[in-house]
């Protein structure tokens, strides 16, 4: 039996969608396109907006690397670890999504160091796993940046 | 200027690792500024307090909390709360106060005392709280949005770790003449080189700890200061807590987004030069009037986003100027002649009122070997987390 997937917060990206198809959600306003993430559904932030609908929206698969660090110590709770277990450093990086003209925050893919993210390269959202809960048999799902490869970039 | 408040008395507890109560460094320093005034408490007529969430609900009432525990006597009572920034939002409601009549002499406080290492959220599962979901989906410490801004300066401007390493070697030495400072040993560049990497390219000695601490200060009117017999006192003339305007486009703690420039053309000025900005405008003098600034190095990197922030060179100069010990005590324009968040660590609600405290001792002469020669006018700048920030204009 595989472990249940639960993502680590409802709403904020795909489900149940192959890798090609993994997206981060947001909400767009219908009144004045601005685009929100973390998704905002109560009111649109644009104090010049004239009134609209949130929708929701996927956003861009693809952006460039604002900047990145990385976490050489373990983070204090709610972030979930074992204490038990030796602290694996992460990277952190902040993307720049052209067409919503925002910054999204996210973990590396597993693996990626801030060595394979030079501010301005491009990197795209991939499914990915926060933390794994043996006792409780779950999984909570994620959003990870991974560097798109230049050969792949055509 | 009529907008103009005294600066009566200034008073600190060290800042440090004691393992008392944040009540216990507020009262100490609140009897410091007291004393420096040369008020007695009974004359307060308004307490206003800087709020700590750390402290329960204690830390929520501060300003009640500091007024029992000099011994209730009356005065009016307020506390409030802007992240870092409490403490200039708490001297600027002292200002409205004595400005509108309200009080005479108001006294303001703010105290803390820090858990050791990363600050952490409130506990509790709150999934409507940004800065809960930051640390529950991310893990993002304060100090991984201090690396993010690093790395950034490096990609945008060339600067490397060695400049920022500069600004803790400046720091180090100016709070070594510090007695409030808690870190009081002068610092090289390869003891930061050689500290412990915590969120790259920022080591452990480009990051600012987490401290106990108290400031406090004693405001009155220019008239009341007068009768007082202090025909020249040291005095606020300006308090910038000016809010972001939409699109906020520099992911800021505690965000996982910025917001989005696709309806509304962001402003080509920084939320912390605007910060600036507004205190220059209230106090009708600019940057090259300053003889100090005391701004908030909550990493080193970040002070050198300060210097341009609040226009002391363009953008991406910033690390010229410390390179070039302009900066430094003995510089053109000294900048955190205290020593700094390098050499005290953040002690939160304090840390605003410390700056205006260290303005203070400086622009009186008094402050002894780290004295920058005839200081006549100081800056202070401070940001925190959901959009707060502030500044302080102090003269003579
Ligand atoms: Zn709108």
């Amino acid at each position: 039996m595989p472990r249940t997937r639960i993502p680590v917060v409802a709403g904020w990206f795909t489900e149940d969608t192959a890798e090609e198809g993994f997206r981060l959600l947001g909400t767009r306003c219908s009144g004045c396109r601005s685009v929100h993430f973390p998704r905002e559904d109560d009111h649109c932030r644009n104090p010049g907006c004239p009134g609209g609908e949130l929708e929701e929206v996927a956003l861009s698969k693809r952006g460039t690397v604002w900047s990145c660090t990385d976490g050489r110590y373990r983070p204090p709770p709610p972030y979930v670890s074992d204490p038990a277990v030796p602290w694996v450093p992460y990277t952190l990086v902040a993307v720049e999504l052209a067409a919503e003209r925002m910054v999204v925050l996210g973990q590396a893919a597993p693996g990626v160091g801030v060595g394979d993210l030079p501010v301005g390269s491009v990197v795209e959202v991939v499914p990915g796993v926060l933390e794994e809960d043996p006792a409780a048999d779950t999984v909570h799902t994620t959003w990870h940046w991974r560097p798109v490869a230049v050969e792949a970039l055509s | 200027m009529s907008g103009d408040v005294a600066v009566l008395g200034a008073g600190m507890h060290p800042w440090g690792k004691w393992g008392r109560s944040f009540v216990s460094y507020g009262r100490a320093a609140a009897r410091a500024a007291l004393d420096d005034a040369g008020i007695g408490w009974p004359e307060v007529g308004s307490v206003v307090g800087a709020q700590t969430v750390r402290g329960g609900y204690p830390g929520y009432v501060a300003g009640a909390t500091f007024a029992r525990a000099l011994g209730w006597q009356g005065a009016r009572v307020t506390s409030v709360y802007a992240a870092c920034a409490s403490g200039a939002q708490a001297i600027n409601t002292a200002r409205a106060q004595i400005l509108a009549g309200m009080a005479d002499v108001v006294l303001v406080v703010g105290a803390d005392a820090a858990p050791k290492g990363f600050f952490a959220p409130a506990g509790g599962d709150r999934p409507d709280d940004p800065d809960w979901l930051r640390f529950r989906v991310l893990g993002a410490t304060n100090p991984a949005y201090f690396g993010l801004y690093a790395r950034r300066r490096m990609a945008l401007y060339g600067d490397s770790p060695d400049d920022f390493a500069l600004v803790k070697v400046k720091n180090a030495a100016a709070g070594a003449l510090n007695a409030y400072a808690r870190y009081r040993t002068p610092v090289t560049a390869e003891e930061v080189a050689a500290s412990a990497v915590v969120a790259d390219p920022l080591r452990l000695l480009d990051i600012c700890a987490t401290s106990d601490g108290a400031a406090a200060l004693v405001l009155c009117g220019m008239d009341f200061a007068r009768r007082r017999g202090v025909a020249d006192p040291v005095r606020i003339r300006a308090v910038s807590t000016v809010t972001p305007t939409f699109p906020r486009t520099v992911l800021d703690l505690p965000d996982i987004g910025t917001d989005s420039a696709v309806a509304v053309e962001p402003s080509p000025e920084s939320f912390r030069a605007s910060i600036a900005r507004s205190a220059y405008e209230e106090a009708g003098i600019g940057p090259e009037d300053l003889s100090l600034a005391e701004v908030y190095d909550l990493s080193t990197a970040l002070e050198l986003e300060w210097y341009e922030d609040i226009g002391l060179c363009g953008p991406g100069e910033g690390a010229k100027l410390v390179r070039e010990g302009v900066t430094a005590l003995g510089g053109r324009i000294p900048v955190n002649a205290s020593g700094g968040l390098a050499s005290f660590g953040e002690a939160v609600p304090a840390q605003a009122i410390a700056q205006v405290c260290e303005l203070t001792w400086q622009l009186r002469g008094q402050a002894g070997d780290r004295q920058v020669p005839g200081a006549r006018v100081g800056i202070t700048a401070n940001q925190g987390l959901f959009g707060h920030g502030s500044a302080v204009v102090a003269v003579r």
